[in-house]
């Protein structure tokens, strides 16, 4: 197995992939975590904005729909992620692995 | 103290209750404030039957430690994202945060959302690495290339205080329920609650809590739809109606719309923030359902669905709420007659509306299903509290990982009746804490130990032994320091008047002191061995990738 794991580890192929993996997930972690942060700040320190009504007269405020918003994007990110990983991704580490057992076996 | 005091009924009673009958007579004989619910004592023993079958089911299938801690590997992934959704909306969920919402309004989604976020995180970063590295437990993959010895003695402290932690907030929500929906005090609930979660578990294994959380998981979204749905329809479905009626009867007004009380300061919300984000991928209980899944495919397709769950359950707890702020707050059939408040506490919020809006029937299928909730995830949590003391300190750091299956079987099976002393005990000792907020503490803890040292040792080679074992005592000593002498504990139940540190969630720090630490520990380590698993990575990085070697994949 490690003989396997060195052979993958030296494939130029493998880092790039993982390199594209690697942005793609912390690419919506960072959205996540941007989102979710800006959203405790403004509870932190500036409390009032999520006081404001969204509409005029009426007594919702902008802290409700903002927090559905967060709850919303976080179940579609993951979608996002779980869609991307399990089709593209998963085939691509599957040619990799390939690759690197077929070049053992010769 | 217990409002509803009965002293003449013994648990002998809850533990024999084909004698139903008898019972209710003692209890009507002995309770004023409470009937006894007869709809709700039938369904509460369906639920109980039906999972000790389960449990015996299961029991038979539970042979290997890999039946025991992973239910074989043969669970799939939406039945794996309803049991991480079961495991996630524990009893702190649904009547915490419900009750939250309840005390004061918007606050409560503060915790909704902090709760809800940790997902995509653990899915983006954690979940398929710890798969393909990990068998039965987190601290498998952090010692993958790590020794195992002070590893192991790390994540099994870090576990168990998780665990304790998490088990006192389940364990008071058993006790108020027990107490409202039976006339049965306090002490005698929790008791139950203790001994029925060490008979699931030390029997039926990781197969049974599993089964046991997925049929929690369906009635308790079933039961919170339909609660939800009744609260709009008395408000003509207009969220407005729901809203304004709320600030129209609640003691805080229009403040309960907008952030206010519960995190009053930048570095209380902030630390609150951090710790129930990042807690929740510290958190054994839930890292140890990765463990139940064939592949990382499936792992990921876990998540998935359990963010759907918990997300869409975050809304419902939100208009539940505010539901019992409008329909209890004027009642006086739910007020404490001595206090003011509401009868059981705000964490009874829930509880008492359902009896508002589908009556005695619907309160007790609800009763019923808040027991099995908190059922379930006591289960859960002592399933992985005992994995940590039988295969992290016996197998790997006492036995070196030369013991047999059976044996270590069985020291699980110790250990969860320990566990279940030690929840009792604490259980009784915490009684008068707000549930939701004993989680807080808890996730502090786990974002601070188990967190730093798995997130460290899957994305940073020149993580070392020594920095991970220094670093992530520093973030657990730090985080159980500052709790000890933050507000809750220190001024709260010790009775003291000032607190020594300040704030009530101390994730902002223990999180910074942990990795820090362990940063500057790995560094200074020159060691032979040091270097050797920073090279270890390259093996590592592989298999975590891939999958290869993995369990359940294509063997060695």
């Amino acid at each position: 197995m490690q003989h396997l794991y060195r052979r993958i580890y030296a494939d130029p192929e493998f880092h790039e992939l993982e390199l594209k993996r690697g942005w793609f997930s912390w690419c919506l972690a960072s959205i996540l975590l941007f989102t979710y942060f800006t959203f405790i700040l403004i509870i932190a320190f500036a409390p009032h904005i999520f006081a404001i009504p969204v509409i005029e007269g009426q007594i919702i405020t902008w802290g409700i729909p903002v927090a559905l918003f967060v709850i919303f994007l976080s179940f579609v990110l993951t979608g996002i992620y779980v869609y991307r990983a399990n089709t593209k991704f998963d085939q691509l580490v599957k040619d990799v692995v390939e690759h690197a057992r077929n070049a053992s076996d010769d | 103290m217990t409002n509803m005091i009965n002293r003449f009924i013994c648990i002998i009673f809850m533990l024999f209750l084909p004698a139903l009958s008898g019972a209710a007579d003692v209890i009507q004989g002995e309770v004023t404030q409470q009937p006894v619910n007869i709809t709700a004592i039938s369904m509460f023993l369906i639920f109980v039957t039906g999972t000790l079958g389960i449990t015996y089911w299961a029991a038979r299938r539970t042979k290997s430690t890999k039946d025991f801690y992973a239910a074989g590997g043969q669970i799939t992934g939406l039945q794996n994202g309803l049991a991480i959704a079961g495991d996630y909306m524990s009893a702190a969920s649904f009547l915490g945060i419900s009750g939250l919402v309840f005390a004061s309004g918007f606050d409560g989604l503060i915790y909704s959302i902090g709760f809800l976020v940790g997902w995509p995180i653990i899915l983006f970063l954690l979940a398929e690495r710890l798969r393909n590295l990990g068998k039965y437990t987190f601290a498998d993959a952090v010692s993958y290339r790590l020794r195992p010895l002070p590893i192991r003695s790390l994540s099994a402290c870090g576990t168990l205080t998780v665990v304790l932690l998490y088990l006192i907030a389940q364990m008071v929500g058993a006790g108020k329920l027990i107490q409202i929906l039976f006339g049965l005090e306090y002490h005698y609930a929790v008791v139950i609650v203790g001994v029925l979660m060490v008979l699931y578990v030390t029997f039926g294994g990781m197969l049974a809590t599993t089964w046991v959380q997925i049929i929690k998981a369906v009635l308790l979204l079933f039961g919170a739809t339909f609660i939800a749905l009744a609260v709009m329809y008395q408000m003509d479905f207009s969220f407005e109606t729901l809203f304004v009626s709320a600030v129209e009867v609640h003691k805080s007004g229009i403040n309960i719309m907008s952030p206010g009380g519960l995190v009053s300061d930048p570095v209380s919300a902030i630390s609150l923030g951090l710790a129930l984000m990042f807690g929740t991928a510290g958190l054994p209980h839930i890292l140890m359902r990765f463990f139940t899944v064939p592949d990382a495919q499936e792992a990921r397709k876990s998540v998935f669905f359990a963010t759907g769950f918990i997300g869409y359950f975050y809304i419902l707890t939100f208009i539940i709420g505010f539901g019992a702020i409008v329909l209890l707050v004027n009642n006086p059939e739910f007020l404490d007659p001595e206090t003011g408040g509401i009868l059981g506490g705000n964490n009874m919020a829930a509880i008492h509306l359902s009896q508002a809006v589908g009556g005695e029937v619907f309160l007790g299928f609800i009763s019923a299903v808040a027991f099995a909730t908190i059922l379930a995830v006591v289960s859960g949590l002592t399933l992985s509290g005992a994995s940590a003391i039988s295969h992290d300190l016996y197998a790997s750091v006492i036995r070196h990982g030369e013991v047999l299956e059976g044996e270590e079987i069985r020291v699980s099976r110790i250990a969860t009746i320990i566990l279940g002393i030690a929840a009792i005990f604490l259980g009784i000792i915490f009684e008068q804490q707000n549930v939701a907020y004993m989680v807080g503490l808890a996730f502090a803890i786990a974002a601070s130990v188990n967190f730093p040292v798995l997130f460290l040792s899957m994305f940073w080679q020149r993580l070392t032994t020594r920095g991970a074992f220094i670093g992530g005592s520093i973030g657990l000593i730090t985080a159980v320091l500052c709790m000890l002498f933050g507000p809750t504990i220190w001024v709260d139940i010790l009775g003291n008047t000032k607190a020594i540190f300040p704030y009530k969630h101390p994730a902002l720090f223990s999180m910074s002191a942990a990795f820090i630490s362990i940063y500057i520990i790995s560094r200074l380590d020159n060691s032979e061995s040091g270097r050797a698993e920073a090279l270890a990575f390259e093996d590592q990085y592989v298999r975590s990738q891939t999958g290869l070697g993995s369990e359940g994949s294509v063997q060695h």
